[in-house]
């Protein structure tokens, strides 16, 4: 099964090639039968993805590198893909979203436009393949992918507002794809390489003067990162964005925001991170204090908004800002808790975002405002999952959230900011205690009997996936314990970087590589 | 005196950054699309000139010792000019799409001192 690493990104392109075919014209009445097919055919991939990233996780569990070279062309000069713990645990938790979230918008969404789910599937191909890279060129061309797919399913459904903040969204990330170049250009100029493995053996060997443009090149991918994965004060786009699109689609992009979280920890983490010579732990001075920021300004944003699905964005700023800040704290036991923090809050947040579209349509007019309607018709139903999500998000015993927020605060104990990390946390965990119990109570207490109701109930589908993305956010408490393993381990396995070089560079001779470069046009000669 | 060609090339890559973020700025979507577009121009040509410029060297490695041109930002550059080609693409039909939905080709939406008239 040594070709498993390639299964991730080779299936839901196929699978998008196979829906283009199935063809797809809308919400039409004689489109009915399609859309079937094309929701079975999706959603059964999307199983098969789920089957094949667990089985990747069982592997990686083991402490195997997973190591699959493009046509056989040996690294650095090939393509590698790299299947690491850290990597297997991302593609599972976009698998554990994308069943779910495809089961929801086979409920209804996905017949309000064209090509839904060929899109779904060209976007996970983009999100899985940005997990498995080891090359930051191909880094940048699946980023590409993603975000294409991510243009058009965010306008899915169409309407002024969705155009409007779409514009926005598809111009900011194109500057953004133009930085990426222009930093991905100057490490080339300067270590002549892009592979991951190999630019980590490269970058301490960049002294003087260049390695101050290396540090600029850095510093701009950490502009791009940051852009993607919301790190203030870039995460302004965020909100606006998320709550605008359709429901599944905003939860599908909870996932989407961690692309640039991953690509901060491999590059700032890893690369640019300790044993990095002149350019050791460039990032820590900033990325500390922004993902502080990033959680106040998130935060602040759950207390200020209007409306649920905004609220919900914002607790997507907020979480992103926790697992920054971990990350930020550079070391294994903080990169731990970053990772087990991820993984609750990417799925906590995708099924809040479910969950409030599913509230929303039950309360008439009013829909996702947060102020006082009719009541809702299943109000038992949808107000014990809103408190688990809530309970989740904000940090309370005996939920996931709770277990991450502990597992950071251990591992800051020592650090010179640990007062900072610690007032932040807990005091965002209050705030978030507080927006919450403002937006539930309102939603579910607060109730007029003389407005009209909204649909009576939800449907089986669309109940069943919210229940199972924040079933499989509860089951992370409950499996709390192999999990942490897991987590340490992983972050472990990512400061080995001795283990890296060799898996990935093996025939090269592992971490003794080294060949003539920066490229100088003389053959075998050096600079 | 001759100016060199790094200098050259390092100006011109200079101007038309310096273009395309200026229309980048501006507030209709013409113009915004045409200043990624020319942004798009600049890293191009920035992608392939991070690779050194070399004048009378083939990219092609092998070739008895002789001088040769770094292949792999040739390489590099196509992909992103193919990348970029697309995006355009989607980024034009957009801004038509916005255009048609709120009648006016302001980026935000709304004509400047007018209240969103819907």
């Amino acid at each position: 099964m040594d070709q498993l690493p390639v299964a991730p990104v080779l299936l839901p392109a196929a699978t998008a090639v196979l829906l283009l075919l199935i063809g797809d014209h809308g919400g039409s009445e004689h489109n009915l039968r399609r859309q079937t097919l094309s929701a079975r055919v999706a959603i059964g991939s999307a199983l098969l993805g789920l089957l094949i990233a667990i089985q990747l996780m069982l592997q990686a569990a083991d402490g195997a590198l997973m190591v699959y070279r493009m046509g056989e062309w040996p690294a650095p000069f090939g393509i590698v893909l790299v299947v690491d713990r850290l990597s297997a645990m991302m593609l599972l938790l976009t698998s554990l979203i994308a069943v779910p979230v495809l089961l929801y918008a086979s409920g209804g969404w996905a017949g309000h436009g064209r090509h839904f789910y060929a899109l779904f599937q060209f976007q996970l191909m983009g999100l899985n393949g940005a997990f498995v890279t080891g090359d930051l060129f191909n880094l940048f061309v699946f980023f590409e992918v993603l975000l294409i797919a991510s243009y058009v399913l965010m306008l899915h459904g169409l309407g002024r507002e969705r155009l409007r903040v779409g514009v926005h969204y598809v111009v900011l990330n194109l500057s953004a794809s133009a930085l990426f170049l222009i930093g991905l250009a100057l490490l080339y100029a300067l270590t002549g390489t892009l592979n991951m493995a190999d630019l980590a053996l490269r970058v301490p060997l960049v002294t003087g003067p260049d390695a101050i443009v290396l540090q600029v090149a850095a510093l701009l991918l950490l502009v791009v990162f940051g852009f993607k994965a919301a790190l203030a004060p870039l995460s302004v786009w965020l909100p606006a964005t998320y709550a605008a699109a359709s429901a599944p689609v905003a939860a599908l992009f909870a996932i989407m925001t961690k692309v640039g979280v991953y690509a901060i920890w491999r590059v700032h983490g890893v690369i640019f991170g300790a044993d990095a010579g002149a350019s050791e732990l460039l990032v820590q001075p900033l990325l500390l204090p922004l993902a502080v920021l990033t959680s106040a300004i998130g935060v602040l944003g759950v207390l200020a908004a209007q409306t649920l699905p905004r609220l919900v964005a914002w607790l997507t700023v907020a979480s992103v800002g926790t697992i920054l800040m971990a990350i930020g704290l550079f070391g294994a036991q903080a990169w731990s808790a970053a990772l087990y923090y991820m993984a609750h809050s990417s799925l906590t947040v995708a099924g809040l975002f479910l969950l409030v579209e599913l509230v929303a349509a039950q309360r008439g007019e009013v829909g996702g405002r947060i102020e006082s309607a009719s009541p809702v018709a299943q109000p038992a139903l949808l107000g014990l999952m809103m408190l688990l999500a809530a309970a989740s998000s904000v940090g309370l015993p005996p939920m996931p959230g709770f277990i991450g927020k502990l597992m950071l605060l251990q591992a800051s104990i020592g650090h010179v900011h640990a007062g900072v990390v610690w007032t932040i946390v807990l005091l965002a965990g209050f705030l978030t205690l507080l927006g919450l119990a403002r937006a539930g109570s309102t939603l579910f207490w607060h109730v007029r009997t003389d407005m009209p109701s909204g649909a009576s109930g939800a449907s089986a589908p669309l109940l069943t996936a919210t229940a199972f993305l924040l079933a499989t956010s509860v089951a992370m408490s409950v499996f709390a314990a192999p999990l942490q393993r897991y987590t340490a381990a992983a972050a472990e396995q990512l400061l080995d970087r001795r283990a890296y070089a060799d898996a990935v560079l093996g025939e090269q001779g592992g971490l003794d590589a080294r060949t003539a470069r920066p490229y100088t046009g003389q053959s075998g000669g050096t600079r | 005196m001759m100016p060199s060609m790094e200098f050259l090339v390092a100006t011109g890559i200079g101007g038309v950054t310096a273009c395309g973020i200026w229309l980048m700025l501006r507030g209709r979507t013409f113009p915004v699309v045409l200043g990624l577009t020319v942004l798009g121009y600049a890293v191009n040509v920035f992608i392939f000139a991070m690779g050194r410029l070399w004048s009378n060297a083939p990219p092609i490695v092998g070739n008895g010792g002789a001088q040769i041109a770094d292949p792999l930002p040739q390489a590099l550059v196509l992909t992103a000019i193919v990348i970029g080609f697309a995006t355009t693409g989607f980024i034009v039909e957009l801004a038509l799409r916005s255009h048609h939905e709120s009648g006016t080709d302001q980026v935000d939406g709304a004509e400047p001192g007018r209240e969103n008239a819907s």
